[in-house]
């Protein structure tokens, strides 16, 4: 079957807007190693570990609170809100009526759409405060889990939500045919059916967890230092950025840019990791 | 509304531009406008270089033939250019050095940083000493300099910005020796942190935190050594917590150099110096 010129036209097209678009990600990856060569190679990697401490000013580099930080409040954030986000999609879609659950759908939606920089601005007048009343001084790692908690939880709401709704009918079925009630067809049938789903759900939260910088910014206190509780003022990568990019030069600015270079890394991973678990087919 | 208050000024001086030039007979229009082409290259303090990159900007929308290139990397690297004439004007986020009285320096505005405290915090003044002995740890708990029993929240800024540096110069402090609580990054956070936390301490420039205090910001700046906090006492000199900021020359300015060193001092940018709280010159 020979093609008609238009559509020759549009495969081209098509193949040149996929080029760009791909070329984005590996030219800002490029661009990001660039920056940091220099500096690899004047002071070297091992600084970020051995360094007494983050003082860029005074040429020290050590990295490792801040990346403690961030994987704190990710951590923190996904084990709070994964289980929330799981059990209300469970909620919605196999107890609540209809009506509840749509309206219960569109707030979720909402709880989206908000921007990053209202949650921070929010906890930074009222929670971070409250905090603060019952341990001082308020701006700390639990302020970032919740907020991030917060603002992951539509992640994982929605795409559970969405996993349960693929489910295959014949399985609900087969379930209530054996008698079974709802919970134990929840747990037994729902959750290893979308087992796939769900674990994609968490690497998304967690990816939005990671990159997220306003909101973090603003509640989390910021002081270079490794946590000893959760009422502990941290620093995580992404304020870390943001905090010192606009006064950055030299050595202190290509160090900017190894943090950034760490984010992506840990993005590539998460990314990877999704992929792979998505290749397991388990509705055919 | 931030933005209003940038483009109202600046549309209004367009339109009086193209007025004017349209008014203008055609000769005297070209005259003027060939005498003002060319290139200025500015080199010099991280502080300063936002600010006369909003200068240049507004001086190239309303000179088109003039290109204004401005380049950051310290107040000593503006003092070196100037010297060498690598630069046409340098940029010195300090007053000049006995050492360097060879160079011309023009004040294009001033920067103060005032220390502030949560309204309902009982204390009205601080030493020198104490608020050193805070920022460094060694008080820790507002009962120690006549406040009430509760410890103190020390507010930071981060490293490498000004206002930091002009603090930690005032009081003798090495960053590496400060014991923050919260490190922030602009002024409004600081301000934002004191006002929901009474038992706060922070540092913020003088002009964000003279606003908030001016504006039901339940926060307070205090004095330094005995000296009010307040834009009015910067602008006089009286205030000891502040600096000038500066655009210095090798030899006395001529034609598009004097130009702008003029224009940057002029009260047709004193917005700009206010957006980005520094204090405008007094004139």
């Amino acid at each position: 079957m020979s093609q008609s010129r238009n559509e020759v036209i549009l495969v081209w097209m098509l193949r040149g807007m996929a080029i760009i678009s791909g070329a984005i990600a590996l030219v800002i990856l490029l661009f990001l190693i660039w920056e940091t060569l220099p500096f690899l190679q004047n002071i070297g990697l091992t600084r970020f570990f051995n360094d007494p401490s983050w003082h860029p000013v005074s040429e020290e580099f050590n990295l490792m609170p801040m990346l403690w930080g961030s994987l704190f409040v990710t951590a923190g954030s996904v084990l709070v809100a994964t289980p929330l986000g799981i059990l209300s999609a469970v909620f919605c879609h196999y107890y609540a009526p209809p009506a509840l659950a749509k309206i219960y759908r569109s707030l979720i939606e909402l709880l989206a759409g908000i921007p990053s920089v209202v949650y921070g601005f929010w906890g930074l007048v009222v929670l971070v405060p409250i905090i603060g009343r019952i341990h001082p001084p308020g701006p700390s790692l639990f302020a970032g889990i919740l907020i991030l908690t917060l603002m992951i939880l539509p992640t994982i709401a929605l795409v559970a939500d969405a996993t349960f709704a693929n489910v295959s009918a014949d399985y609900l079925r087969g379930a209530t045919a054996l008698g079974l009630g709802r919970w134990a067809m929840v747990r037994g049938v729902v959750f290893p059916a979308a087992k796939s789903g769900l674990l994609t759900g968490v690497i998304l939260e967690t990816g939005r967890a990671i990159g997220e910088t306003m909101a973090v910014l603003m509640v989390c206190g910021n002081v270079v230092q490794v946590p000893k509780g959760v009422f502990e003022p941290v620093r995580t990568l992404t304020a870390n950025i943001a905090l010192e990019m606009a006064y950055a030069v030299g050595n202190h600015r290509a160090a900017l840019f190894v943090s950034g270079l760490i984010l992506m890394a840990m993005i590539v991973v998460l990314v990877i990791a999704a992929e792979t678990i998505n290749q397991g087919h388990l509705y055919d | 509304m931030k933005h209003l208050r940038l483009l109202a000024p600046l549309s209004i001086g367009l339109v009086a531009c193209w007025l004017q030039s349209c008014g203008k007979p055609p000769e005297a229009a070209t005259q003027s406008s060939d005498k003002l082409q060319g290139k200025l290259v500015l080199t010099g303090s991280s502080t300063v270089a936002p600010l006369a990159a909003e200068i240049a900007k507004r001086y190239e929308s309303q000179h088109p033939g003039v290109r204004i290139d401005v380049q950051t990397g310290g107040s000593s690297r503006g003092v070196a250019d100037a010297r060498q004439g690598v630069a046409d004007i340098g940029m010195v986020s300090r007053s000049l050095k006995d050492s360097e009285k060879d160079l011309q320096a023009f004040t294009i505005a001033n920067d103060g940083v005032s220390v502030i405290l949560n309204q309902d915090n009982p204390v009205k003044n601080l030493t020198d000493k104490q608020i050193v002995d805070i920022y460094t740890d060694k008080i820790n708990n507002w009962k120690q300099v006549g406040g009430k029993d509760a410890p103190i929240t020390v507010v930071n800024k981060a490293e490498g910005r000004s206002t930091l540096e002009l603090f930690a110069d005032h009081f003798k402090l090495k960053t590496t020796d400060i014991r923050a609580d919260v490190v922030i990054g602009d002024n409004e956070q600081g301000i934002k942190t004191v006002a929901g936390n009474p038992n706060a301490i922070a540092y913020v420039s003088i002009g964000s935190g003279e606003y908030g205090a001016t504006h039901n910001t339940p926060i307070k700046l205090l004095p330094i050594e005995g000296v009010d906090a307040s834009i009015a006492n910067v602008s006089n000199g009286k205030f000891p917590l502040s600096r000038p900021l500066n655009l210095v020359t090798k030899t006395t300015p001529t034609g598009l150099q004097k130009e702008f060193i003029d224009f940057a001092r002029s009260k047709d940018v004193q917005d700009i110096v206010k957006e980005q709280y520094f204090v405008p010159v007094a004139k």
